[in-house]
């Protein structure tokens, strides 16, 4: 195996090999899994106590069709409401009290709720809905006009665009901007975070050689340049299997889950179509939301999932070789990791404005921020990725990776040349001029 | 035979000149002593060699001919600051640094089975470094100095930090890879271990050469004509023009001194114009230690 070679492997298998690498690359999945899971398992798990709402209706139009619910119960206050001790002693099990003062329809403003307790926003919600559909149908009695009720319900109309794009050959494809916008989104944060996480690694990873002394011995066997190279080409594929068994976790779980999500979703629906008497808006809804499913189960396979993942990874790689050879300079011109900040600052603005600029581009993905952004090598790895989902012409993703490639060759010469300098300097307040000097250096 | 030689080495640095016009030839099989000060520019000096840094003027030679980039594979190298990774198997490290030294990976191994068993050390080799103490790191050091085989070893002062049982241990070590035909060129303040294993040596003060050769001829050229005598307890130890006496004292019943001569006179013959005044029992010549010979030429 040559020098380098076995450079790349010790640096690979010893992060590879901890357990912190580990636990982070097979937990995260199923954090993630658990962070969207956790609070939709939650939601679906109902609350079983039934509540009652003591309801003083002091117009008397309404109670008579307020409906119950297996949750919530309506019943009459057996006196009107004066005070909080006169309900206490009247209807002390009740959770809430309703007084409707007036008629709603001509000012929806006379009703209120009490309770000793912050009111759910479910309750909330469930009153709301069912006054305003009362007081409606009030309201459009009172025009007296026969039929109306079923006129404005034929009138109204729920409008979905469904938006199809035409590639070179007029073929059409759905496809959906939100979906772009979602998948550019992660892509731009997961390059964002892995920049930083594994330029710091490299960056870490030459201080503890310098500090340790061990650098010495090692660039009497090799070249300062290869010992670098190995690092940061070591890294690079610790950061390539952590995405490769995340995506292979994922599509795991998700083969997994997928089908046992799909049964729940079904029984779900079935169980709401047996309850027809409770949940008359729900049956409205089902079918348009399975519908917009499908449509982004369509959208999905149209996007070319292995053309995003595929410049991805070139991403991935070109914006990390841009900076991690930096971020090595960086750590071979310090003593200790505390005085890093002073030279990853300007490390740290172009990757944060890279994001940002990221942020607002999916907003805009032809837009002129997002075209020179995703060109200029500094932000192009992070910018691109919101631009990608919405399609690039070819030429233009040349031009960038090319750009990339170009500049990152150029920074990892710069990087080499502090870097070979700095790792043997010890005890010595760096400075910018310093740095430049040792650019100058020749060897 | 050379093993090594730097041939008139400049190295500027921004500020100071590291190394002004710096020759040393290290012959073969021999052991080598880089002398001087802190700051004086042996580091530098070591670091040309070691082909890490790169001399502004000047040539190495190795073994005769100008030095390649293979031939660092032939150099084992213990630098002042010892350092390995903290976090590393023992085993695992000694293996991947000779590795890059050019050695398969069973020869590594092999080589390292020898080693741990010489020192009764084979139960650390699963171990991380960090969980030996100081002393055990240090071993471990040495061993992938000289894992390899090199061809010349490089020692950035091997002594400090030794306690003076793996000291003794050390210096066997080096003396038994002398006599395996090794060539060993060692940096050191420690003037006594100079004495005891050095045959030559370079004084390097302020980025020059300032003394160079054989230590024992170094010795000689710096004698002072110093001389320790046991002698008869006499009352009558009258002024002498030939000597000076530096030091007289009175133990049981014999008489130290400590004399200067001040006539230029063979010691056989010096010895013979002393006995005619003073009953002799035992009779010695002071050459200067090497450590005030440092001294002197430093401060000069």
């Amino acid at each position: 195996m040559s020098k380098l070679g076995l450079i790349i492997a010790r640096e690979y298998l010893t992060r590879v090999r901890k357990k912190s690498f580990l636990l982070l690359t097979f937990l995260t999945p199923f954090l993630l899994i658990a962070l969207i899971a956790v609070p939709l398992l939650l939601s679906m798990v109902k609350d079983d106590t039934v509540k009652h709402i003591a309801v003083t209706d002091v117009s008397g139009h309404y109670f008579d069709r307020l409906k119950s619910n297996e949750q919530y119960q309506f019943r009459v206050a057996p006196e009107i409401f004066t005070s909080y001790e006169s309900m206490k002693q009247q209807d002390p099990e009740a959770y809430a009290y309703l007084y409707i003062e007036g008629n709603l329809s001509n000012d929806s403003s006379q009703v209120r709720l009490y309770s000793e307790k912050q009111i759910e926003m479910g309750l909330k919600g469930f009153l709301e809905s069912q006054l305003d559909e009362l007081a409606r149908n009030e309201k459009i009695n009172s025009y007296q006009i026969p039929g109306l009720k079923e006129i404005i319900e034929n009138s109204s109309a729920d409008v979905r665009i469904r938006t199809i794009r035409w590639d070179e050959s007029g073929a059409e494809k759905s496809s959906s901007s939100e979906l772009a916008m979602i998948i550019g989104m992660i892509s731009t944060m997961i390059i964002y975070i892995f920049i930083f996480a594994y330029g710091s690694m490299v960056m870490s990873g030459v201080i503890e050689e310098k500090t340790n002394r061990i650098v010495e011995i090692i660039v009497s066997s090799v070249k300062p340049f290869e010992l670098m190279m190995g690092k940061i080409i070591g890294i690079a594929m610790v950061g390539l299997t952590q995405v490769m068994l995340w995506i292979l976790l994922l599509g795991g779980l998700f083969l997994i889950g997928g089908p046992i999500l799909q049964d729940q979703l079904q029984a779900d629906q079935v169980q709401t179509l047996a309850g027809v008497g409770t949940g008359t808006m729900m049956n409205d809804v089902m079918p348009t939301e399975q519908n917009e499913m499908m449509e982004m189960v369509d959208v999905l396979l149209n996007l070319n999932l292995g053309y995003l993942a595929f410049w991805f990874v070139l991403y991935f790689l070109g914006g990390y070789l841009l900076y991690a050879s930096l971020f090595a300079a960086v750590g071979s011109a310090i003593d200790n990791p505390e005085d890093a900040g002073q030279f990853t600052l300007p490390l740290t603005i172009p990757v944060l404005f890279a994001l940002y600029a990221g942020m607002y581009s999916a907003s805009n993905p032809d837009g002129p921020l997002a075209f020179w952004c995703s060109i200029i090598p500094i932000t192009s790895p992070i910018v691109m990725m919101v631009r990608l989902p919405f399609g690039v012409p070819l030429a233009q993703l040349l031009l960038s990776f090319g750009l990339l490639v170009l500049s990152f060759i150029f920074t990892t010469k710069l990087a080499s040349k502090i870097y070979r300098t700095g790792i043997l300097m010890y005890g010595k307040k760096v400075s910018y001029k310093e740095l430049w000097k040792w650019i100058r250096y020749k060897n | 035979m050379y093993a090594i030689e730097a041939e008139n080495l400049v190295k500027r640095y921004a500020e100071h000149l590291a190394l002004n016009d710096v020759s040393v030839h290290v012959p073969a099989q021999k052991i080598y002593g880089l002398l001087g000060p802190n700051g004086a520019g042996k580091t530098t000096l070591i670091r040309i060699i070691n082909r890490i840094t790169a001399p502004d003027q000047g040539i190495v030679r190795w073994e005769g001919r100008p030095m390649k980039a293979d031939d660092i594979q032939h150099i084992g190298y213990l630098p002042e600051e010892r350092g390995l990774y903290k976090k590393m198997k023992v085993g695992e490290q000694a293996t991947y640094l000779a590795r890059l030294k050019g050695l398969s990976k069973s020869d590594a191994q092999k080589r390292l089975n020898y080693w741990f068993d010489k020192f009764d050390i084979g139960h650390w080799r699963d171990k991380k470094l960090e969980e030996l103490s100081k002393g055990m790191q240090q071993k471990i050091q040495f061993i992938i100095t000289i894992l390899h085989e090199p061809k010349l070893l490089i020692f950035d002062e091997p002594f400090s930090g030794f306690d003076p049982v793996n000291a003794q241990l050390l210096k066997d070590e080096i003396l038994q890879l002398k006599a395996n035909g090794a060539t060993i060129l060692f940096s050191t303040h420690n003037m006594a271990s100079v004495e005891e294993i050095c045959d030559s040596i370079s004084l390097i003060h302020t980025s020059k050469v300032v003394l160079q050769g054989n230590v024992e001829e170094i010795r000689q050229a710096h004698n002072q004509g110093i001389y320790r005598l046991r002698i008869r307890p006499t009352d009558s130890l009258k002024e002498n023009p030939t000597y000076q006496i530096l030091r007289s004292e009175t133990r049981h019943d014999s008489m130290h001194l400590r004399i200067q001569k001040n006539v230029d006179m063979e010691t056989g013959a010096f010895l013979r114009h002393l006995s005619e005044h003073m009953d002799i029992r035992a009779f010695e010549e002071e050459l200067p230690t090497m450590n005030d010979i440092f001294i002197q030429t430093v401060q000069s």
